[in-house]
């Protein structure tokens, strides 16, 4: 009995098998036969040029230069105007125009011409910011003299206010020096007027140790009557020369 | 009156000498009175034109001529006879001397100072007599010759000797001023620097070319050195300091600087300290050193303002200062080492400035500007404190300094409306101009 199924089976499976070799087989497909050599194709036309052109930066203030560069294809001859002339087919250049400029690149080729532009904006440097009022400036707008009396030193009232205001701007300037120098009118013996300018150039000096300048930061010196700052004979002149007068140390 | 003739007295008698002459001398001042015993009379003397011995002698007898008489005309012991009084010749050595004509009217001369010059290649010689025609035997009181070379400066410079000479004669060996020196502050340049002239304005020249402020300058005792205040910088200021100038050298000799204000510096009369004002420690005071700074002390100690110092010159030992530590500057007396200092009392209020002292160390010359007054110099005994005053309503006039004579001051004045060293007698009469050119100030008479 067994082997007559045994067979059987076997026969099924070969037929099976061919089965699906055949079905195979037909996927395997056969190669095809040569298609015949076709005939020459007709001369293509040649290819039109392309180029391009960027300016780096686009925008600079007067004076200042900027890079022309650019690239192309199929062109022989290039050119940028204004002002550059012929170039190679690829590069950069830079380039300084004196106001707003737009570039163009032309380039020619045996397919044709092909250009590209390029702007560059020049426009005025901004103004300077204002001028800061250096020290000596502040100095002299703010650090006044301080007027005596005839034959005098001491401190009249408005003396004091007047060195009181300059105490402030020394004690806003702390680094800063100073020399007092003291002046007279032109009366009087020139040897005794070298000491009473010493004298008011002291009392100032000690009026502002006072208000907390340290005593450091003065010189005194006297000019006597010896550098009037007006030679009228009469008291307004007198009194603008009966003086302690502030200089700024460098 | 009396006060004021009293220290005229002192101011001639002093340097006189005891040679009196019986003809008083007319005088413009009313308060100058002469006589026996009060006073100097001034001798009449004539001094005809030197005979040129060539022609190329003859203008430097001309100036040699001039100038003697313009010395002894401002000698102060001299009356020089108008030569419009002159017999028509003149002597040119003693053998041509007719005494009678010179002794008597119209010249009236008690001497005569005559002689001649000869040139000879470049040689000047000027061969001086003076013949006293008072007496009947016309001795010679002086027989000199004077070499120099053939130039106006030369010619000038015998004519000033034989003046001092004859000004020696007759004051009994004090010898004149004629070659004396002034040095004193002038603009003319463009700054204000150091010069020097002759005692008659002549020979102006310039010291110092610092192109700052030079004032104050006084020469050392011995001549050699002018100390005077400068402007130069120090410690980054430009500040008044002491600086001496060298006539030996012609140049600037070191002396230290100071903080502050240093000025007036002032020689004693040995020349071995210079005494000064100095705010170095804050306030101006009086300090002495040697002459290059050395051993620097203080010799005031007062508030306010102490300076214009200066020694008495016989002796060394005192110094007079101003000083407003009182209220109002006035003078102080006091010893050279600073202690003692005694206010000199006025009799009136105001601003006392500039002292000079006299040589013979009896009076003091100063600038007083009184209430409601100008600034004028007055000249006062230092003991009996008996005061004159010598400027009267002629601008300003300031800064006294005593000729080595003690009969002559030199001081500046703004009576022109510019301010010019001008000399006078210490009575006051016969102020000169001497400077004409710039702003000029700060006038010190050179010593012998």
């Amino acid at each position: 009995m067994k082997n007559g199924v045994y067979r059987k089976t076997a026969l099924l499976i070969c037929l099976m098998g061919l089965a699906v070799f055949a079905s195979g087989c037909k996927k395997k497909a056969a190669a095809p036969t040569p298609a015949p050599a076709p005939a020459p194709a007709p001369a293509a036309p040649p290819s039109k040029p392309t180029v391009t052109l960027e300016a780096s930066p686009a925008s600079i203030q007067t004076g200042q230069t900027a890079r022309l560069s650019w690239s192309s294809t199929n062109a022989t001859d290039l050119g940028i105007e204004p002002g550059v002339g012929k170039v190679a087919p690829e590069g950069s250049t830079p380039v300084t125009p004196a106001q707003t400029t737009t570039y163009t690149i032309t380039a020619t080729g045996p397919g044709g011409t092909a250009t590209a532009s390029a702007s560059i904006a020049v426009t005025a440097p901004p103004p300077p910011p204002p001028a800061q009022p250096n020290l000596s400036q502040l100095f002299e707008q703010n650090v006044k003299d301080g007027y005596f009396d005839f034959d005098k030193s001491d401190l009249r009232e408005d003396t004091r206010a007047a060195l009181t205001k300059d105490a402030e701007f020394l004690r806003s300037y702390p680094q800063l020096r100073i020399s007092l120098e003291g002046h007279c009118d032109e009366r009087g013996s020139t040897e005794y007027n070298l000491g009473l300018g010493q004298r008011r150039a002291e009392a100032a000096k000690r009026f502002l140790v006072s208000l907390g300048i340290a005593a450091d930061r003065m010189e005194t010196v006297s000019w006597g009557k010896e550098r009037p700052v007006c030679t009228e004979h009469n008291e307004d002149c007198w009194q603008r020369n009966r003086r302690a007068h502030p200089v700024m140390l460098h | 009156m009396r006060r004021k003739a009293a220290i005229l007295a002192a101011v001639f008698t002093a340097m006189a000498g005891a040679f009196l002459w019986s003809a008083p001398s007319a005088n413009a001042q009313d308060w100058f009175r002469t006589g026996t015993g009060l006073g100097v009379t001034k001798a009449r003397v004539a001094a005809p034109d030197a005979a040129a011995r060539s022609s190329a002698a003859e203008p430097l007898a001309k100036v040699f001529s001039d100038v003697l008489r313009a010395d002894l005309d401002y000698s102060g012991i001299v009356e020089l006879v108008s030569p419009s009084f002159y017999p028509t010749v003149a002597p040119s050595q003693p053998s041509e001397l007719k005494p009678d004509a010179w002794s008597a009217a119209p010249v009236e001369a008690y001497m005569v100072a005559y002689g001649n010059l000869t040139v000879d290649g470049t040689n000047l010689a000027a061969a001086a007599f003076l013949s006293d025609v008072h007496n009947p035997t016309a001795p010679l009181a002086l027989e000199k010759i004077y070499r120099g070379a053939s130039t106006d400066a030369d010619a000038r410079r015998l004519a000033h000797r034989f003046a001092d000479d004859i000004v020696s004669v007759l004051s009994g060996g004090q010898p004149g001023v004629a070659e004396t020196q002034i040095t004193y502050t002038s603009t003319r340049s463009g700054n204000k620097e150091i010069w020097v002239m002759d005692y008659d304005g002549a020979n102006a020249r310039q010291l110092t070319t610092l192109k700052s402020i030079a004032l104050t300058p006084r020469w050392s005792p011995d001549a050699t050195r002018i100390a005077f205040t400068c402007y130069v910088p120090f410690r980054g200021v430009t500040s008044a300091q002491i600086c001496i100038y060298s006539t030996a050298s012609n140049r600037l000799i070191a002396f230290p600087r100071f903080r502050g204000t240093n000025s007036s510096p002032a020689w004693s009369p040995d020349g071995t300290q210079l005494a000064f004002m100095s705010s170095q420690n804050g306030d101006p005071e009086i300090y002495v050193s040697d002459p290059n700074g050395a051993r620097l002390r203080r010799v005031t100690f007062a508030a306010g303002v102490n300076t214009s110092p200066v020694w008495n010159p016989k002796t060394g030992k005192q110094m007079v200062f101003v000083s407003d530590r009182g209220g109002q500057p006035a003078l102080y007396l006091a010893n050279s080492d600073g202690t003692d200092a005694q206010k000199i009392d006025l009799p009136d209020m105001g601003y006392v400035v500039d002292p000079s002292w006299s040589p013979n160390g009896q009076l003091l010359a100063f600038c007083w500007r009184r209430p409601n007054g100008n600034y004028d110099i007055y000249v006062m005994d230092i003991v009996s404190h008996q005061l004159v005053q010598l400027t009267r309503d002629t601008g300003r006039n300031e800064r006294p300094s005593w000729a080595p004579d003690g009969r002559h001051l030199v001081f500046e004045s703004t009576r022109t409306g510019t301010r010019h060293i001008w000399t006078m007698l210490a009575d006051g009469s016969q102020a000169h101009q001497l400077t004409q050119e710039g702003e000029n100030e700060s006038p010190n008479w050179s010593p012998r």
